[in-house]
């Protein structure tokens, strides 16, 4: 076994202003296997791929390919010494043809022999079984096909090890078992293959080996088929319940009373698979699932904010069309974006014209907020939330993290939503401002405010929401209430049936 | 009955073959398909129903006599924009070259010197560009919009009047025209008049051989097209994209030096307003030769018709008496308006065919 190994690395140590990204991390790839490299958002996935390929240099610890101990510079030092990757998004270009991707920028003299390239190119395509003729543009091909191009590229490179990056995000099922044939293919020519994906089936159905990370740690290296789905997945998302107190009193019974307030029927938008959903008056649920799994999409398509493609809403009953969030937010609906810096906050605008903005637009512009208005509203939430900030002036892009999300609520709060959604709004924040908010969230609740809660923690779920929907590979599998709200049978469902625990 | 069935299936497996032949091609190859197309249909409509001077073969050299020096610099701009970037200010270095040249000659320069000089001061330009934009990652828009004025205002700074030539080998450069008779047509007066073509426009079809190697089949210029393609892409796949973009620059500067100097021979004279808006009709030129501003798309043999076609709409103007000369402004404007509507309707029902 031993004398089989390709790629190993040692005690890999990576250091970011403030945090430890990598803590001695050690990961092994041995020659023909397909190793998948598995961990929640944050785990140091990515940042262990980028200091293979060199995007970053180590801090600390070793690498050994083929027995020889190799510093990497760049991208292109790894790709010299072997190390090829390929990215989600494709790093090719468009507008050239099949072979011209494959060959350019690593030509001999100063002519392009179209031809040569072109009759090489076929060779290396028909020998990996990819569909695509060398002289296509590779823009008509099929996304599935151009990442098969930059593979055929890497291996042509003579690469021993190739990293796949997230690969199978946008392909469908069809191009997602042409790309895992390619990849047995290459396996039997004995390269190595670093899997990254967060689709768990896929794991299991092509890879021979996973590495779990956690918080920048290694958990294990484990041997696919002695892995079930359900130990993956604790392992990934970690079983240690932090020292909070339950924040929730016991499941109230008579939540089942009480009006439905919103329903979607087959809802389904650009990015979201169809689904069923429906939220009561004053109950807090969520969507659980690993990242990747679907559950931002869902909400987004309850907002309008992704183009809503079919089915049916209603509020109270009633039939309303969302089709933009202009439309949600008159309806009553509120919803705070998992990306803060993206579709949250205006970074130069003050905390008193962000905390307004919602219900400025809602009001439409031709009725402004007065300033003495928005100032009294401002220095409200400020308060209510205890908002940390110098005064009501200063731009948001100066505040930390946990009041920039504050901000946002307030935004939200100010519109006195019916129905808020909170889409992972403890991000990347403080433990103590997390507290803060779970609580709010429960408070709302208490006066009335249907509240759809969304976490990559599932502790803090289980202590806000009474109703847990769980989606994977952008499915909803199942719903646990009550007495199955808890951590081992959240992550059982997360991993799916057919495993055995 | 029948035989109208078999013309039917005749029509419409030409019309698959057709349409698989187009699928075929790369955007690049439709956008221009499309341009030549357009340019022969437009020209055989002038000839059908104006006649006149569209019949005669001189009508298509007098374009090309008047428009050498706009092929050669949209040759350039076609590199640059290839490449994603944008070259505004290759007008005025035409102009200051002109300028130049002609002073320089009256002053008793040597042929050779001027030209000499009219390839030094567009090199010039092309390195300044390059370097600003390239290694100091300034905005082309901007950069060549100094240098267009800088070069405007440098035409001017030389001579306010307008400069005669009075060089005799100039003067005989000038005349120099390349005669073919059977080309020509036989005047009213039954004279045989023949074609005459000017030396400039051997240079500039020259300049468009050149031009076309260099892109199709040398490494330089397909690292033009994957730059405007996707200039991450092209850093990941080993290109050295600082210094292709420097070089893009540099081709379009010293194409400008050559421009002018093919100019001050079409015109014998120096003059502060020579080429002025030449920048905006070579843009023209490229866009509807093909040449996407978004980069990675176009051809400089669409960019010569793309000329053609500009150049022919003026005078299909002029022939049906809107001699007004906002009648060209106005047609040129709703030309490139249609062009750039048909490519983006062409390219956008690919995208979507692509999807599906």
């Amino acid at each position: 076994m031993q004398d089989n190994t390709l790629l190993q690395m040692r005690h890999i140590e990576k250091r970011f202003p403030g945090v430890l990204a990598l803590n001695g991390v050690d990961f092994t790839l041995r020659k023909g296997e397909i190793h998948a490299l598995m961990g929640e958002n944050g785990a140091g996935k990515s940042t262990l791929i980028k200091v293979l390929t060199g995007v970053y240099q180590m801090d600390g610890g070793q690498i050994t390919l083929d027995g020889k101990s190799i510093t990497i510079h760049s991208p292109q030092d790894a790709q010299s010494q072997g190390i090829s990757t390929v990215y989600q998004e494709i790093t090719l270009c468009p507008n050239l043809t099949v072979a011209e991707n494959m060959f350019i920028g690593r030509e001999d003299g100063a002519w392009v022999r179209h031809k040569l390239y072109e009759k090489r190119a076929d060779e290396i395509l028909a020998k990996l079984g990819i569909p695509a003729r060398s002289s296509q543009q590779l823009g008509d091909c099929s996304l599935a096909v151009q990442q098969m191009v930059a593979i055929a590229r890497a291996v042509d490179q003579k690469c021993k090890v190739l990293i796949l990056d997230e690969p199978t995000s946008s392909l469908d099922d069809k191009e997602v078992k042409m790309l895992f044939d390619l990849m047995r293919n290459l396996k039997s020519q004995g390269v190595g293959i670093i899997f990254v994906t967060h689709f768990l089936e896929q794991v299991y159905e092509v890879s021979d080996r996973i590495t779990v990370l956690r918080n920048g740690e290694l958990v294990g290296e484990y041997l696919t088929e002695q892995l079930p789905q359900v130990e993956l997945v604790a392992k990934m998302i970690g079983k240690e319940l932090d020292e909070l107190s339950s924040l929730k009193e016991a499941p109230e019974g008579e939540e089942e009373e009480k009006e439905v307030f919103y329903e979607a029927k087959n809802l389904s938008s650009s990015d979201a698979m169809p689904f069923n959903f429906s939220i009561r008056k004053g109950e807090v649920n969520g969507f659980t699932g690993l990242l990747g799994s679907g559950r931002s999409e869902c909400v987004r398509a309850i907002f309008g904010a992704d183009k809503v493609t079919g089915g049916s809403t209603f509020i109270k009953g009633k039939q309303i069309s969302v089709t933009r969030p202009i439309d949600a937010m008159k309806s009553g609906i509120g919803y705070l974006a998992e990306d803060r810096k993206r579709d949250g906050i205006i970074a130069e605008l003050s905390v008193r014209e962000n905390i307004i903005l919602a219900l400025q637009v809602m009001n439409g512009f031709f009725k402004p907020i007065s300033r003495s208005e928005s100032e009294a509203f401002a220095d409200e939430y400020i308060k209510v939330l205890n908002i940390k900030t110098a005064s009501k002036e200063t731009p948001v892009g100066s505040l930390s993290g946990g009041n920039q999300q504050k901000v946002i609520l307030a935004r939200w709060l100010l519109t006195h939503p019916d129905y808020l959604i909170l889409d992972e709004p403890t991000r990347g924040i403080d433990v103590g401002t997390k507290l803060e908010i779970q609580k709010l969230v429960l408070k709302l609740a208490e006066d009335g405010v249907s509240v759809t809660f969304i976490s990559s923690e599932v502790e803090e779920m289980l202590r806000t929401c009474s109703r847990l929907i769980v989606m994977r590979d952008r499915h909803v599998v199942g719903e646990l209430k009550g007495q199955d709200l808890n951590q081992e049978q959240v992550m059982k469902t997360i991993a799916g049936g057919e495993a055995q625990g | 009955m029948e035989k109208t069935k078999k013309i039917y299936n005749k029509f419409q497996s030409i019309l698959l073959s057709v349409s698989q032949w187009i699928g075929s091609l790369t955007d690049t190859q439709l956008l221009m398909t499309i341009t030549i197309f357009i340019f022969f249909a437009m020209y055989l409509v002038a000839m059908a129903t104006l006649g006149g001077g569209f019949l005669h073969a001189q009508q298509v050299f007098d374009m090309l006599n008047d428009n050498a020096s706009l092929i050669i610099v949209s040759c350039g701009l076609t590199i640059v924009m290839i490449g994603g970037g944008i070259d505004i200010s290759v007008g005025a270095v035409t102009s200051l070259v002109v300028m130049s040249c002609v002073l320089y000659l009256n002053n008793g320069g040597s042929l050779v010197g001027s030209i000499l000089l009219a390839l030094g001061i567009g090199l010039a330009f092309g390195l300044v560009h390059g370097f600003l934009i390239s290694y100091l990652e300034i905005q082309p828009f901007i950069v060549t919009l100094a240098g267009m004025f800088f070069a405007r205002g440098m035409t001017t700074i030389l001579s306010v009047n307008p400069q005669k030539a009075a060089h005799e080998g100039l003067a005989k450069l000038r005349d120099t025209k390349i005669v073919i008779p059977w080309l020509g047509y036989v005047a009213k007066n039954g004279n045989l008049v023949p074609a005459r073509v000017e030396i400039g426009v051997v240079v500039a079809l020259l300049c468009l051989i050149v031009v076309f190697i260099l892109l199709r089949y040398l490494r330089l210029g397909r690292n033009f097209y994957a730059m405007g393609g996707n200039q991450q892409s092209a850093l990941m796949l080993g290109i050295n994209v600082k210094r292709t973009r420097f070089l893009s620059y540099l081709i379009s500067g010293l194409l400008s030096g050559i421009s002018g100097y093919v100019f001050m021979m079409h015109t014998g004279a120096g003059n502060a307003t020579n080429a002025a808006g030449m920048e905006m009709n070579a843009i023209a030129s490229s866009i509807i030769g093909g040449t996407l501003l978004t980069g990675g798309v176009g051809n400089v043999a669409g960019t010569f018709f793309g000329t053609m076609t500009l150049t022919t709409i003026k005078k299909i103007v002029v022939a049906s008496g809107l001699n007004d000369p906002w009648w060209q402004s106005i047609t040129t404007g709703g030309m490139l308006c249609f062009f750039i509507l048909l490519q983006s309707v062409v390219l956008g029902k690919r995208a979507k065919k692509k999807a599906l």
